[in-house]
């Protein structure tokens, strides 16, 4: 018997606006309108403040860990802008950008680095679950959120970041395989930005990209230029088209980098070189945008600098919103723990920051 | 009334939580056309389909995590883990995220899921089939743990688990799966989370015990000629404080018994709650009878392993003649 090839994979990638500037008109068309590129780039900037400002409070002693998203703004915007406003965004912890386009509060994001669980109490008009920091479990939410919408016969979809080392989490292979084989209507984005703090992409994956993940569950994938806004919006609404149509999911490789460090608590000088970072930096989402819409005559040195004032007192209200926030009762720590709590938890609450337990037990045998 | 057995009692209970509510579906490995790999879900993939009760791949973090998202999404999924042993893979979604999301969302996010789990020995399984992991969630916050030793129990209690706004693990102890019938109400009924059972009243002595045990304890009061009164704990955490408070206040003697491994296991717990609660009431000291700080042997050793009715007889008599 002949030995014949069976299977032959090919995987598209998709750039259109190239860190020179360079646009491809015909696969732009229709995608995003001026009027919103403009918007766009404004919300990258103001998310690239905020971590600049939030990078300040941690080193002062005013927020905890925080980790920046810097180089990456336009992954999760892109998503955020294409879907619909009630599909669900089930990110990880680099996707403030998305975030705040759904709506979500810019003081939420600092509550929760300031160590505040209100920052996580995202409700239903943001259709995005809170912040998920353990690496790569998020997906099969996503993959759960998508799966109620089919059952109810509904056309929500879901769309999951998650990072290029949550791929080699169990959780993120069996949420694509839970995807593919009930077809759910997931977009799987991956944002590789090749660190996984300070672990490089190949001790992630041999194989030559993340996509082929993908197509090992049987998903339609695509690479994209991560810092192409372009290109992330295109190949989400292909996805988000697939997933709402078909009921199918799509898995994206966005290639993107991590232009800080992991978190404050990080110093990726220790384990990869600067001219690394700096050959990343020319391919930054926002310098790209920046050129094309000078280019189209939509922005200027002085709009810039109108939009740089505008965002510097955003970004100080939020931070000023947040940091007004008070402690939460101690009561808190308990009162969420259960929709009723027990008897027992509610006498442990009530004791916390009194007594002991044992000496202060609700019926002491002495008093019988 | 029908006369059903653990196994049918759960199957009723479940079809009629399905009819009652739309949002409730079942998933698992083998749920569906097999109807489980102890019939559990019989005939459930026939009645509602496969929307409904859903054969899933073979991945037990995968069967929870998507429950989790099913569940914040407003579903009331009833995920079933086959064995005990492989309720591990699932530990981090459920510990890291089903028993947290209600906290640390701060109300936004709920995850109202109930986890099936088939659990202990006794059945001649093979390795990693036989656990009682009970313990181990019930430290975790966040949790429900569940587990019902009679039809009549474990229908209530399945039934309130299903309804409940908070994550339940609903451990049945398969070795008596269909052990024995009782008379079982054909109507819908609930029995509260938290809420022991006074299984025979007595004045001597309290057993405190839940699951399969709870036959074992039976067994040896039948053969004793003392008072003794048996409680089943039936809900694990929150454990019913005040059962236990109220009944060895009586008695002023308490043997725990529990097919978990001994150290820091829930009959820790009683001990030191009963110390805390009524300890000038005590003639002796808290006895034991547990499995113990090993693994779990294969089946030709496990009846050694597991409480019988003579090691729990021997405690009895080591708190009445202390």
């Amino acid at each position: 018997m002949p030995i014949t090839s069976i299977l032959k994979l090919e995987i598209e990638r998709v750039s259109i606006l190239d860190e020179h500037g360079n646009y491809d008109e015909k696969l732009g068309a229709g995608l995003i309108p001026d009027g919103d590129l403009v918007k766009l780039y404004e919300a990258m900037s103001s998310c690239r403040y905020l971590d600049e400002v939030a990078f300040k409070l941690q080193r002062s002693g005013r927020m905890g860990t925080y980790p920046q998203n810097m180089g990456q703004e336009a992954t999760s915007l892109a998503a955020a802008y294409v879907l619909n406003k009630d599909d669900w965004l089930v990110t990880c912890y680099r996707e403030n950008c998305g975030l705040f386009w759904r709506g979500v509060p810019m003081e939420s994001i600092l509550l929760h680095w300031m160590g505040d669980e209100r920052g996580n109490a995202m409700p239903r008009p943001h259709f995005a679950t809170p912040i998920a920091v353990p690496i790569g479990t998020q997906m099969l939410h996503a993959a759960g959120l998508a799966w109620a919408s089919k059952y109810r016969g509904e056309k929500q979809i879901a769309c999951t970041f998650f990072g290029d080392g949550a791929t080699s989490e169990g959780d993120f292979h069996e949420a694509a395989n839970f995807a593919a084989n009930l077809d759910l209507p997931v977009v799987f984005c991956c944002q590789n930005n090749f660190w996984a703090i300070s672990v490089p992409g190949k001790i992630q994956c041999s194989a030559p990209t993340l996509a082929q993940r993908g197509i090992a569950y049987g998903m339609p994938v695509m690479q994209v230029d991560g810092n192409d806004i372009f290109a992330c919006a295109y190949a989400v609404k292909q996805g988000a088209e697939r997933a709402r149509q078909e009921s199918r999911p799509t898995f994206i490789e966005m290639v993107t980098y991590r232009l800080g460090d992991h978190t404050t608590a990080d110093d990726a000088r220790r384990y990869r070189d600067q001219a690394e970072v700096d050959v990343w930096k020319e391919r930054d989402p926002l310098l790209r945008t920046r050129i094309l819409l000078e280019r189209k005559r939509l922005w200027d040195s002085s709009k810039q600098e109108a939009m740089q004032a505008r965002i510097e007192v955003e970004v100080a209200a939020a931070v000023a919103r947040a940091e007004e926030i008070v402690a939460p009762p101690v009561s808190d720590v308990f009162n969420y723990t259960f929709a009723e709590i027990s008897a027992d938890l509610a006498h442990q609450r009530d004791t916390m920051q009194t007594h002991s337990l044992a000496s202060d037990a609700p019926v002491a045998a002495k008093g019988d | 009334m029908a006369n059903l057995n653990l196994v049918q009692a759960i199957n009723l209970a479940l079809i009629q939580e399905m009819e009652r509510d739309e949002r409730v579906l079942i998933l698992g490995e083998d749920v569906g056309a097999n109807g489980g790999v102890f019939r559990v879900t019989e005939g459930l993939h026939k009645r509602f389909g496969a929307r409904r009760v859903v054969d899933t791949p073979l991945a037990e973090s995968g069967i929870i995590g998507t429950s989790i998202g099913l569940a914040m999404a407003g579903l009331r999924p009833i995920p079933e883990i086959q064995f005990d042993g492989f309720l591990g893979p699932a530990y981090d979604q459920i510990c890291s995220h089903a028993a947290r999301m209600r906290t640390r969302t701060r109300g936004a996010y709920t995850v109202p899921l109930t986890i099936r789990v088939p659990v202990g020995g006794g059945i001649h399984a093979p390795e990693l089939h036989s656990d009682s992991p009970e313990t181990i969630y019930s430290h975790q916050p966040g949790l429900k743990v569940v587990m019902p030793s009679s039809p009549y129990d474990a229908k209530g209690l399945l039934i309130s688990a299903i309804r409940d706004p908070d994550p339940v693990i609903f451990f049945e102890p398969k070795r008596i799966y269909r052990a024995y019938r009782e008379e079982v109400p054909e109507d819908e009924y609930t029995i509260p989370i938290g809420k022991a059972r006074v299984v025979c009243e007595g004045s001597d002595l309290t057993i405190i015990s839940w699951g399969a045990s709870v036959l074992q304890c039976m067994e040896s009061i039948e053969k004793s000629s003392r008072s003794i009164e048996l409680i089943d704990l039936r809900t694990i955490y929150p454990m019913d404080l005040d059962a236990i408070e109220a009944s060895v206040k009586k008695t002023g003697r308490c043997v725990v018994v529990h097919e978990a491994p001994r150290t820091g296991g829930m009959g820790a717990e009683v001990a030191a709650q009963i110390m805390e609660r009524c300890f000038l009431y005590l003639e002796a000291p808290v006895q034991r009878v547990t499995g113990f700080d090993t693994i779990m042997p294969y089946y030709k050793l496990e009846l050694s392993y597991m409480p019988d009715a003579a090691r729990i007889s021997g405690a009895i008599d080591a708190a009445l003649s202390y």
